[in-house]
């Protein structure tokens, strides 16, 4: 004996007009055939048989309005037994669930998100010879030796190849390693994005290359969708070790569509970890660490930085360590939290505000996701004033979220509201005056400062 | 109204005489109906409540993923989107887990944190299980171009609808697996509506075999109603495609005989439109009939019926009694250990 219930059209339907029968008592049927229709104010469907057998009994007549969710409506004699809810009450899915506030929360807040704490940074002895080198060639570097050190290790992108990169950040790379892995793209974004995401789910470990993050726009489904959540989704079975790399942020007068700060979009993304570079032992240590990470990493390069040229230690495998910030200049008046490019003009306006006896400590971020709370708050502690700087919007920025965490933790240490600095609120303009009053500054990073000082 | 598939192109294959084994014809039944059997399952357990959220059944559309499994060698992938149950079934994934992460248990092959669209499988090369319409053809290249670059002879099953063959980063990904002469069969399982939206109102062209023609890709119209042509055609093009020509592209002709998801009366076609197809070219039917020619007594065929039977209510029970995830899987998953 076998009885067939009242089904749902959705989960939030609880109860509907049983609207026609098209069995009767008596009547031998089958799975699959359709036996009933039922209807609400939204829709109207046809009810399939699931078991076969006899018809014993037509419970609830046609016509029956209010037939409420798993009643049963007719009943089988013989065949299987159908599937009895088990405790159904707590197992309704989908947006029911989701209403369910109170008990949810509960066993959501018992659920402790693991404390992830990073290494520290590789100390070099005193001594250590030191070599100069572009930020450029540092990323080339980085790319190269993890390419001799792992097969599975590739690159593809617009012009990376035989144009040498449309930076030249992948000059030599062609030659070095074959196009078998270094590898020229159509411009076709999503498409190159999406079989990089392919390709890494296979177990390979590609580099992606963004001419710039502007076109990632193109391809962010993938880099969220089809990267950042895969794990995820997969209960742990889909790793994808892959980096998304390429300049970000502000370049000189190329205007709107091509100057955009993307820090703060991806570092909302859990399942990824995102990495912005200020000079160049970060370039190389923060890429080689991206390239052997097993995660989807957003590698985040600036364009005015290729060109510039920086000391690093002279060591074989230089790899630093991903979600450790750096104190990048020691102070004890103030705390300014920046990364990229803005650490460069963090540590001007440190100078300067110093000749103005204020002794500014600069923290460099290095990693957006996960954050080194840890690093900034210990230095708020000490300074008990903070500024933060980047380039991209104010709103829901990185800015923001350091603010919020060091109001969280630091509430009682602080001298003075943080205050930020950021581009203004407003797309980037072609006109050069236009661009130099939305971008940040030296000088409104000192404002700032001296805001926070009451000087 | 008449659907049966259309000779159009190369190769077109209907039900033409084959010289088919008893075992073989055994083999393709029982696995269509255990994915028939297995989504009137999973369409009830949604009315109970017990699934939520999406699903997107299979049903009517069985004898393009058995069909297309019988190409398949150790190592090949298999990608699909969102109508996914069936394909995990034929790439011979566990139904305890298929169901169970449909009811988001722990017990479920994403451990209950993927649900219906979001399926996964690396022991059997499923790779999902993709939500967004069109992505996983781009991923699906991406599977081959690892297959190219560790040369290793298999071949990636990347399937879409007619729905998704419009989307722009299919044609992105055509353009490179025939530059690079990638190892990919492209699958489309045309059920003739995405969503509610019937094919010729929303493709300019509705041969979506030849929707690969401008970038050089080869392709054919299947009876996708009919496991063998399938078969045969899913032979034809993994064959080419590991032999180093690249891509290959396959278009089923299917009809899915449920709404586009449990939510949808399917009002954008007439109740004459599905009965026809159910009643003229259900592929489980049509192999029925090849069965009781072939001489096979409807007693094993029972006994068939009756196995699945069992093993279906066995997923329906684990998929039951198999814990939800523990608070504690909340935050596992997310990223590996470096």
């Amino acid at each position: 004996m076998t009885d067939i219930l009242m089904p749902a059209l959705s989960p939030t339907m609880e109860e509907g007009t049983l609207s026609k029968w098209h069995i009767k008592a008596g009547d031998e049927i089958s799975a699959g055939q359709v036996i009933a229709e039922i209807e609400t104010d939204k829709a109207t469907m046809e009810v399939e048989a699931v078991d076969e057998g006899v018809v014993e009994a037509i419970l609830i007549e046609a016509g029956t309005e209010g037939v409420k969710v798993n009643t049963p409506i007719a009943r089988l004699a013989g065949g299987a037994s159908a599937p009895a809810p088990v405790k159904s009450a707590e197992n309704t899915g989908g947006e029911t669930a989701a209403q369910e506030g109170g008990e949810k929360t509960a066993v959501v807040a018992s659920a402790v998100a693991p404390q992830v704490k990073p290494q520290s940074d590789p100390e070099f002895p005193e001594g250590t010879p030191m070599v100069k080198i572009t930020v450029r060639d540092a990323l080339r570097d980085a790319m190269a030796e993890e390419m001799r050190r792992d097969d599975r290790v590739f690159l593809m992108g617009e012009e990376v190849a035989q144009y040498q990169g449309a930076y030249k950040v992948s000059r030599g790379l062609l030659e070095e390693f074959g196009d078998r892995r270094v590898i020229d793209t159509p411009i076709t974004e999503m498409g190159f994005a999406g079989i990089g995401s392919g390709a890494a789910m296979a177990g390979l470990k590609p580099i992606i290359e963004f001419m710039t993050f502007n076109f990632a726009m193109q391809a962010i489904d993938h880099i969220l969708n089809s990267s950042a959540k895969t794990l995820y989704m997969s209960g742990g079975q889909i790793k994808s070790s892959i980096v998304f790399r390429g300049p970000n942020g502000a370049a000189a007068r190329v205007a709107a569509q091509h100057s955009q700060d993307y820090s703060a979009w991806y570092a909302n993304v859990p399942g990824l970890k995102v990495i912005a570079p200020y000079d160049a032992a970060d370039a190389k240590g923060l890429l080689k660490a991206a390239i052997r990470d097993p995660n989807p990493i957003v590698f985040l390069e600036h364009e005015m930085m290729y060109g510039n040229e920086f000391e690093i230690p002279d060591v074989e495998d230089f790899v630093l360590p991903i979600g450790k910030a750096k104190i990048q200049k020691e102070g004890k008046d103030v705390t300014i939290v920046a990364h990229s490019r803005m650490v460069g003009f963090a540590l001007k306006a440190a100078e300067k505000l110093a000749e103005e006896g204020i002794d500014a400590e600069v923290v460099n971020l290095r990693t957006l996701r996960p954050l080194d709370t840890d690093t900034v708050v210990a230095s708020v502690k000490k300074t008990n004033r903070l500024v933060t700087v980047e380039e991209g919007w104010g709103p829901c920025g990185i800015g923001a979220e350091v603010a919020a965490r060091v109001t969280a933790e630091a509430f009682d240490d602080l001298d003075a509201p943080p205050a930020r600095v950021h581009q203004e609120d407003v797309p980037m303009p072609y006109a050069a005056n236009l661009e130099a009053l939305t971008v940040p500054s030296v000088e409104k990073i000192i404002a700032a400062v001296k805001q926070v000082s009451y000087k | 109204m008449a659907r049966a598939a259309k000779a159009t192109d190369t190769g077109t294959t209907g039900s033409a005489k084959r010289n088919v084994s008893k075992d073989e014809l055994l083999k393709y039944y029982r696995e269509m109906v255990l994915i028939r059997r297995f989504e009137e399952r999973a369409g009830q357990l949604y009315g109970m409540g017990l699934i939520g959220g999406f699903c997107h059944l299979y049903i009517g559309q069985e004898a393009v993923a058995v069909g297309m499994e019988a190409a398949s060698i150790d190592g090949d992938q298999v990608i699909t989107g969102y109508r996914d149950h069936g394909h995990m079934l034929a790439a011979g994934m566990d139904p305890k887990a298929v169901m169970a992460e449909l009811t988001g248990r722990i017990g479920g092959s994403s451990k209950g944190k993927g649900g219906s669209m979001h399926m996964f499988d690396i022991e059997t090369g499923f790779f999902g299980g993709h939500g967004i319409v069109g992505a996983q053809v781009s991923l699906g290249t991406g599977l081959a171009f690892a297959d190219w670059y560790r040369n290793n002879g298999n071949v990636s099953f990347t399937y879409f609808g007619d729905g998704a063959a419009n989307q722009g980063q299919v044609y992105e990904s055509f353009n490179m697996a025939k530059l690079w002469n990638l190892p990919v069969v492209y699958v489309i399982e045309n059920n003739e509506y995405a969503m509610g939206t019937a094919l010729a109102r929303a493709s300019a062209t509705t041969n979506l075999s030849q929707r690969g023609a401008s970038f050089g890709i080869p392709g054919e119209t299947v009876d996708g109603m009919d496991v063998f042509a399938v078969k045969e055609a899913a032979e034809r093009a993994a064959e080419y495609a590991r032999s180093g020509k690249g891509p290959y592209i396959l278009e089923m002709k299917t009809y899915r005989y449920r709404g586009h998801s449990m939510s949808d009366p399917a009002k954008y076609r007439s109740k004459e439109e599905v009965d026809e197809v159910k009643t003229t070219r259900d592929p489980i039917d049509h192999i029925k009939t090849m069965l009781e020619q072939a001489g096979v007594e409807e007693a094993e065929i029972k006994a068939i019926d009756n196995e699945i039977k069992a093993i279906v209510m066995e997923a329906v029970e684990f998929a039951q009694t198999s814990p939800e995830p523990d608070p504690s899987e909340l935050y596992t998953d997310v990223y590996l250990e470096a």
